[in-house]
């Protein structure tokens, strides 16, 4: 039909149009934010087992990211992790400290719309699909792991 | 050091990835943050996991890769050991801590600061 014809040719227009190279930057950042909040978190876990020797590695990284948790949490709280976001895109989403970003976010927006329909219920209003999926896809597998 | 620099290259392709997803598809955060632990219960699931986080600790255990992996390694074990009961409480077993904390800290940090006010 003619106007997709027109569409398409004006698709092409637009993405000729779009600055590649600006990609790059954002990229690069992601890149060295979230590499440095995972150094960040190794940091975490080697002083926790130099702390504490005896401990189980699957416990350290629970503690671990326990503290990666409560980082995120306060970043966010104070409108840092916002600033982060803003400046590293995929660098403050993907690790952890994003998972807790995105609970801490919305409970704190809607704080002013009571606590409990408010905070309570918009807390998960990210993290609750992450969670979802979460527990269906293992649980699944889990199952899956008995019938072989 | 080497194993910094290890974590500091897989953890920040890791995230790179999560960049381009957002840069070419324009998906939201819920959608990156799901889909990435898919990909981490997949890992699990076909027990490769284990071996890319020997070489790679916390490079994809920070990741949220890793929660969904620490779920399917839960739900798994609790399988082997106590059958279907295990296999569904394995999973939230293995991440409650992690769920939990960040559940409360949202709770105390969300009474204690006042949302800031976008400026733009």
């Amino acid at each position: 039909m003619h106007y997709r014809k027109r569409n398409e040719m004006y698709n092409q227009y637009v993405n000729g149009k779009i600055p590649k190279t600006s990609e790059w930057p954002s990229l690069f950042n992601s890149f060295w934010v979230g590499g440095l909040i995972c150094i960040i978190g190794q940091g975490i876990n080697d002083i926790i087992l130099e702390l504490m020797p005896t401990l189980a590695e699957q416990t350290a990284w629970a503690y671990t990211l326990i503290i990666l948790i409560f980082i995120g949490s306060f970043l966010t709280g104070i409108g840092v992790y916002d600033r982060i976001g803003k400046f590293a895109g995929g660098g403050s989403i993907v690790p952890i400290t994003g998972f807790s970003n995105s609970i801490t976010s919305p409970a704190l927006d809607f704080r002013s719309e009571g606590i409990v329909f408010g905070m309570c219920v918009k807390m998960f209003s990210i993290a609750g699909p992450v969670i979802v999926i979460g527990f269906v896809a293992s649980t699944l597998v889990g199952l899956l792991y008995l019938i072989i | 050091m080497l194993t910094y620099l290890i974590v500091f290259f897989v953890g920040g392709f890791i995230c790179a990835i999560g960049q381009l997803l957002i840069i070419k598809t324009n998906i939201t955060s819920a959608r990156i943050l799901v889909s990435f632990v898919l990909v981490g219960v997949f890992l699990e699931a076909i027990g490769v996991f284990d071996k890319i986080a020997s070489v790679a600790k916390a490079g994809i255990n920070v990741p949220i890769i890793g929660f969904g992996a620490s779920l399917t390694k839960g739900a798994i074990a609790g399988g082997q050991a106590k059958g279907i009961l295990g296999a569904f409480a394995g999973g939230l077993e293995a991440v409650a801590g992690g769920v939990v904390a960040a559940v409360l800290f949202a709770f105390i940090f969300s009474l204690i600061f006042k949302p800031k006010t976008k400026k733009s």
